[in-house]
């Protein structure tokens, strides 16, 4: 059986032909022709708790931020404090509008004090960097778009240094969480590595020359250095499942443009007391009203079924309070977890409230989040 | 994977295996490859009684969910307990991993299925090529 070809609205990665010849399941994600599987999902969710993955994700964008003025622009469009990062350093950030909703979730690189680079989620690239180039535009700096000019690949799980320390010299032991450098990798010169990614695992994205012959190349000889450990291509469905257990938001599920930052539960993230920025005067006016009526909490089904994203979540009077943003399977946990929004007096951790799932209310528990945490290195 | 030619099928991708009045139920290959790994089965209780291309159950992979339709009416006689702690032998053996027997109040609805032939070309069509 050989797989159906893609409509051509579909957008590609340039390793698009990989993945088909590798016999992926593909699916429309964000308006993008990616791999939701390959050998299978709970196998590749696997591989990245107790070995090592590779993820395609190059349809994520990159923007660029030029110019002496990018610090302030970046201040001025995102909510954490990027005045506090080093050159070689990451965070979590995130765009908001006026009221403090979500424009997307972002990680922020500093390049240098002029130069930052802005990842952000596929499905809103377009409307992204439009709000960046507008809103950066009283600023003294310049947005590029650079996401079509790499392709971007995730190594994830606790061999992942280990893979990819075989294709570079750079000792990435000297990598922190979080931090990045560019190095030889695969022999090409000046390629980013970070020390991030969406698994909850330890890992490395990497941002290689977005032309197909180097991106196999890359592809392939990552997938053989890491076969020593069980390597596996992973889908989409694996990182879903695999940032559903570490309970990180996913644009459009936990985070949208109708929900603020208390809600979501991602406070940390956003430094108020950095001074004015798009999005602050909102959250004020939330804390000056007596804070989020609505919180994110993580449940764990414990009767028998399983939270999908959107089923509703019923008080133990079966009221409807609440739905599900994301919920499934865990597979590494072996149970049926799931983060939901929820009044804020019932988030309450410990306490008990139903599922309605297809017509049943089945029992869950308010548990706390991340469901899982990787184990403590001891190096 | 082939598809028993003693079989017959479902639009929505049951297979039954008739024998006179009984009945065995499962889902084909191509529902359990499209599903992908399967975690979980919802399957009636032995004596509910099933109406033709009425919802009896489910069964859920790790991604989705998807209803199991009934390919005959009747009343259940068996179901396979089995599957319950390894739904994944639906994978495994989708044309083996039976979900339940029935005992079929009108065996000639039988003849209303696709046969063979006819579901492995509604599967490609479904498919595309």
């Amino acid at each position: 059986m050989s797989t159906p070809a893609a409509p051509t609205a579909l957008r590609k990665t340039a390793l698009n032909d990989m993945h088909r010849n590798m016999r992926a399941k593909m699916v429309d994600f964000g308006g993008w022709d990616m791999p939701v599987e390959y050998s299978g999902l709970i196998a590749e969710h696997l591989a990245v708790r107790t070995g090592v993955g590779l993820f395609d994700v190059s349809h994520m964008g990159d923007i660029q931020l030029r110019g002496p003025g990018s610090l302030d622009a970046v201040q001025h469009i995102c909510m954490n404090d990027a005045s506090r990062l080093e050159v070689g350093q990451a965070h979590y950030s995130a765009m908001l509008y006026p009221q403090g909703t979500f424009v997307d979730d972002v990680i922020v690189h500093k390049f240098s004090d002029n130069d930052y680079l802005i990842v952000i989620n596929a499905g809103t690239r377009e409307k992204d960097f439009q709000w960046i180039r507008s809103h950066a535009q009283p600023f003294h700096c310049h947005a590029n778009d650079f996401s079509d000019y790499y392709t971007q690949l995730a190594i994830q799980g606790p061999r992942a240094a280990e893979t990819l320390q075989k294709l570079t010299a750079t000792d990435l032991s000297t990598i922190r969480n979080y931090r990045f450098t560019w190095g030889t990798v695969c022999g090409l010169a000046n390629t980013l590595i970070a020390r991030t990614g969406y698994t909850g695992e330890d890992g490395f994205e990497i941002y290689v020359p977005s032309d197909t012959p180097t991106s196999e190349r890359v592809w392939n000889e990552v997938l053989e250095a890491g076969r020593e450990f069980g390597i596996l291509p992973c889908g989409l469905g694996a990182r879903n499942t695999l940032r559903l257990e570490s309970a990180m938001a996913l644009y459009g599920h936990e985070i949208s443009e109708e929900i603020n930052v208390f809600e979501a539960g991602l406070d940390r993230y956003c430094k108020l007391e950095k001074g004015d920025f798009v999005g602050s005067e909102g959250l004020f006016k939330v804390q000056s009203e007596g804070g989020p009526k609505r919180k994110l909490v993580g449940l764990e089904v414990i009767e028998r079924g399983i939270a999908r994203d959107g089923y509703p979540v019923l008080d133990l009077d079966k009221n409807p309070v609440g739905y599900i943003t994301s919920g499934s399977p865990a597979p590494f946990l072996k149970k049926n977890i799931a983060l939901a929004y929820v009044p804020v007096e019932l988030a309450v951790s410990g306490s008990e409230l139903y599922v309605e799932i297809r017509n049943n209310p089945v029992k869950a528990q308010i548990v706390p989040t991340p469901f899982y945490r990787r184990p403590q290195k001891q190096s | 994977m082939a598809y028993p030619a003693q079989y017959r099928y479902t639009r929505e991708h049951e297979w039954i295996q008739v024998d006179g009045s009984h009945g065995t139920v499962g889902i084909t290959d191509y529902a359990q490859e499209s599903l992908g790994d399967i975690v979980f089965v919802e399957s009636p209780k032995v004596g509910d009684k099933l109406e033709k291309g009425k919802v009896f159950g489910s069964v859920e992979s790790v991604k989705a969910v998807s209803d199991l339709y009934a390919p005959v009416s009747g009343t259940v006689t068996a179901v396979n307990e089995e599957l319950a702690n390894t739904p994944e032998k639906i994978n495994t053996d989708a044309h083996a991993a039976w979900i339940l027997k029935i005992e079929l109040s009108d065996p000639s609805e039988a003849d209303t299925l696709l046969d063979t032939a006819a579901y492995e070309a509604f599967v490609k069509e479904e498919t595309g090529h």
